[in-house]
């Protein structure tokens, strides 16, 4: 059946593998081969320790959240407010960072895995019901995990004291219906509430504190959840032992556009370079046709550019920050010479204007100009004062500096990570990133777009009678 | 039609029963009632608000947030050709000048003969298989022009109806939480201590 992707890369090579180890099954999705392959064992070894040991491990693990912010899963658990219950955890699987795929992978080729990872933090933090919210443009994955829960339930590791112990939990599937900024863990639990997917206030509305019907709520991303049963199982020790202290274990990272091999590759976190990754020959292969590279976007299409000088950089969050962009949701695209360069940032910009729930002035408004400005560049008819009005609609949504890469050629230096904004969730300031990023790194193929504005004659405003 | 027919009904209140809070299945009720006409009509969201407990006002203004509630008919086939970057830079156009050739009609347009309908929709999560398209909601990876002819002639033709069922059927497996396993949703107003195994654990482990 042709709905069943190709993804190549993650099978290759001799790498550690943590969350894709079953993707090589044909039926990795089925409960019979996660059974036979060290499957629910977490859960069995935690069940027989105390929650809060368990806590302890995976603070100690320093699992750090995979669905764009980068925050220790351990900590966030923490946070939640003493004596307050009950307490959920909300999965959010509403993957649609554009570059961004991973999750659904997770879920369509291995759901027990997910699941056994949402059983693991409920136990852990104390959470007594989860809700597994999935993108609703992806069918293949509900169906996966709506079986394997059936099938869990069936054999008792999902309901009412599983495994024979006091430990008891309902996981509840929930549709999405298409919108991006859902995605953001406090748009999810409006929409969760059967609400308008519209961003709330942080602070007060952390989820930890005040979430899901006003209760202390988790949201942790599909791969963060995916990664549990392994450090249940063997401990975070060998976890850690995988990457760099700062970033330990591994990563999915999904690499489009102009590669010779586009796949989504679980890498080695902290230490595998965007050379790595772009050129080498576990991994993508080098730019196609044998063409130059001109720029890539790091981290999702919220994320600030880099240029080739930026390729030996590791997978890292903080030196990828330092440098001027973020690792976001782990999702590459590459852009090569034959790259129409401002086309390649209004399909960005679009999105995110397209996507803005209209709660804050800024983005509704801005992205929308943002997008029909550039459009006009893009198509030929725009002047060159459009270059300024882009750079000054940004501003009013990101005042103050931009983070950007350095670049040799143009003699730049790079602006760390992160910027101001006027809005609340970072879909408006994402809108402008791309634009920014584009109009800072390759100023000339704006400039070869427009005309030169006609200097305006303004008619002098002078009182009656003034003058003489 | 249009109303839920006591099959759904049924279904809708076990889905209700799910959340500590009727309102939260509002989704997945518009979601019930599409799969049913293809589309969310006036009828539907009256009952989804009786159900819910909310009102038929609130039931659209949530729904019409959400891209994949219709509601008006759309085409048995809706065919969404991704036009976000990674697509874009590998012939997202192309696909959707071919989808609009062979249907006749424009983007955002349904044919005459109520099959098919055409958008350019947002990433994905397939980028590294691009370009790519989903009828309704069923991927096609990498795909040409070529093939799109072929897939479009192919639907028509209803050579696909195994593996692509109508438009607003979503996942073909739904979950079922057995009555004697499931631990049941409770008003968070109900509760106020902390889980049954965070106690026992206090007293040596939960096992
Ligand atoms: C506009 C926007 C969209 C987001 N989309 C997603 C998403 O699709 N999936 C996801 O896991 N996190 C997404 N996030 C991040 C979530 O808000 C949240 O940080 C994350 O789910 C927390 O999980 P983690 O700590 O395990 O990473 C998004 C954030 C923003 C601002
Ligand atoms: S930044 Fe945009 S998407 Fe986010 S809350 Fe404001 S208007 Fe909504
Ligand atoms: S850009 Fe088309 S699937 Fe992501």
């Amino acid at each position: 059946m042709t709905s069943f992707p190709w993804a190549p890369g993650f099978i290759d090579g001799d790498r550690p593998k943590i969350v894709t180890s079953r993707f090589q099954y044909e039926d990795s999705h089925t409960l019979e081969r996660y059974l036979a392959t060290g499957g629910y064992e977490g859960l069995r070894s935690v069940l027989a320790r105390s929650p809060h040991d368990m806590h302890e491990e995976v603070r100690s693990s320093t699992l750090l959240g995979r669905g764009g912010a980068g925050f220790p899963a351990g900590v966030k658990w923490g946070l939640t407010p003493d004596g307050v219950f009950p307490r959920y955890l909300v999965v959010n699987g509403d993957e649609s960072e554009p570059g961004t795929y991973k999750d659904r992978l997770l879920m369509e080729r291995d759901p027990h895995q997910l699941i056994e990872g949402c059983l693991i933090a409920c136990y852990a933090a104390g959470l007594s019901r989860c809700f597994l919210y999935i993108r609703g443009e992806m069918a293949l994955a509900q169906e996966r995990v709506a079986q394997a829960l059936n099938d869990a339930y069936a054999a008792g590791f999902i309901g009412k004291n599983i495994l024979g112990s006091s430990f008891s939990i309902d996981i509840v599937l929930h549709w999405g219906a298409g919108a991006y900024v859902v995605g953001e863990e406090t748009a999810l639990i409006e929409s969760l509430e059967g609400n308008r997917g519209m961003p709330r206030l942080k602070p007060p509305y952390f989820p930890a504190a005040i979430g899901l019907y006003g209760q202390p709520t988790i949201v942790n991303n599909v791969e963060t959840l995916s990664n549990l049963p392994f450090i249940a199982t063997n401990g975070a020790a060998e976890y850690t032992a995988i990457g760099t202290e700062s970033s330990p274990g591994t990563r999915m990272v999904a690499v489009s556009g102009h590669v010779r091999r586009p796949g989504v590759y679980e890498i080695i976190n902290g230490t595998t370079t965007f050379r790595d990754l772009l050129y080498g020959e576990e991994f993508c292969q080098g730019i196609r046709d044998d063409n130059e590279l001109k720029a890539f976007v790091p981290g999702g299409g919220s994320a600030p550019w880099f240029l080739p000088d930026q390729l030996d950089l590791p997978f890292e969050g903080r030196l990828v920050g330092a440098a001027g962009s973020m690792l976001g949701s782990g999702a590459i695209m590459v852009m090569d010479s034959t790259t129409d360069i401002p086309a390649a940032a209004l399909t960005l910009t679009k999105f995110y204007a397209h996507e803005s729930c209209g709660k804050c002035v800024p983005c509704r408004e801005g992205g929308t100009w943002l997008m029909r400005i550039l459009d006009r560049v893009v198509e030929g008819t725009g002047t060159t004062d459009d270059l300024d009005l882009l750079l000054e609609v940004g501003g009013s949504i990101c005042p103050g500096d931009m983070p950007h890469a350095a670049s040799a050629d143009l003699q730049l230096e790079a602006t760390p990570f992160p910027y101001k904004m006027t809005t609340i969730c970072f879909v408006g300031p994402s809108a402008y990133v791309p634009v920014h990023s584009a109009l800072t790194l390759f100023r000339s193929e704006f400039e070869a777009r427009v005309a030169p504005s006609r200097t305006r004659s303004r008619i002098p405003v002078t009182a009656v009678g003034a003058g003489s | 039609m249009a109303r839920l027919t006591d099959e759904n009904v049924t279904l809708a209140k076990e889905i209700i029963d799910r959340y500590p809070r009727a309102k939260s299945a509002l989704i997945p009720l518009l979601h019930i009632a599409q799969e049913q006409d293809g589309w969310v009509t006036d009828e539907a969201m009256r009952q989804i608000a009786e159900l819910i407990g909310v009102t038929p006002a609130e039931v659209l203004g949530t729904g019409t947030f959400y891209e994949m509630f219709k509601f008006e008919p759309v085409g048995k086939y809706l065919i969404n050709v991704c036009g976000t970057m990674s697509c874009a830079l590998l012939g997202a156009d192309d696909l959707m000048h071919a989808a609009e050739e062979e249907l006749g009609i424009h983007e955002g347009g349904t044919t005459d003969d109520g099959m098919f309908t055409l958008h350019r929709a947002e990433c994905q999560a397939a980028c590294t298989e691009a370009p790519c398209l989903q009828v309704n909601y069923r991927y096609r990876f990498r795909t040409t022009p070529v093939e799109v002819r072929q897939l479009i002639s192919d639907l028509r033709n209803g050579r696909l109806d195994d593996e692509i069922p109508p438009h607003g059927t979503l996942a073909r497996v739904r979950q079922h939480i057995p009555a004697d396993k499931g631990v049941g949703a409770v008003d968070p107003s109900q509760v106020t201590s902390p889980p049954e195994w965070i106690t026992a654990s206090a007293e040596g482990g939960a096992s």
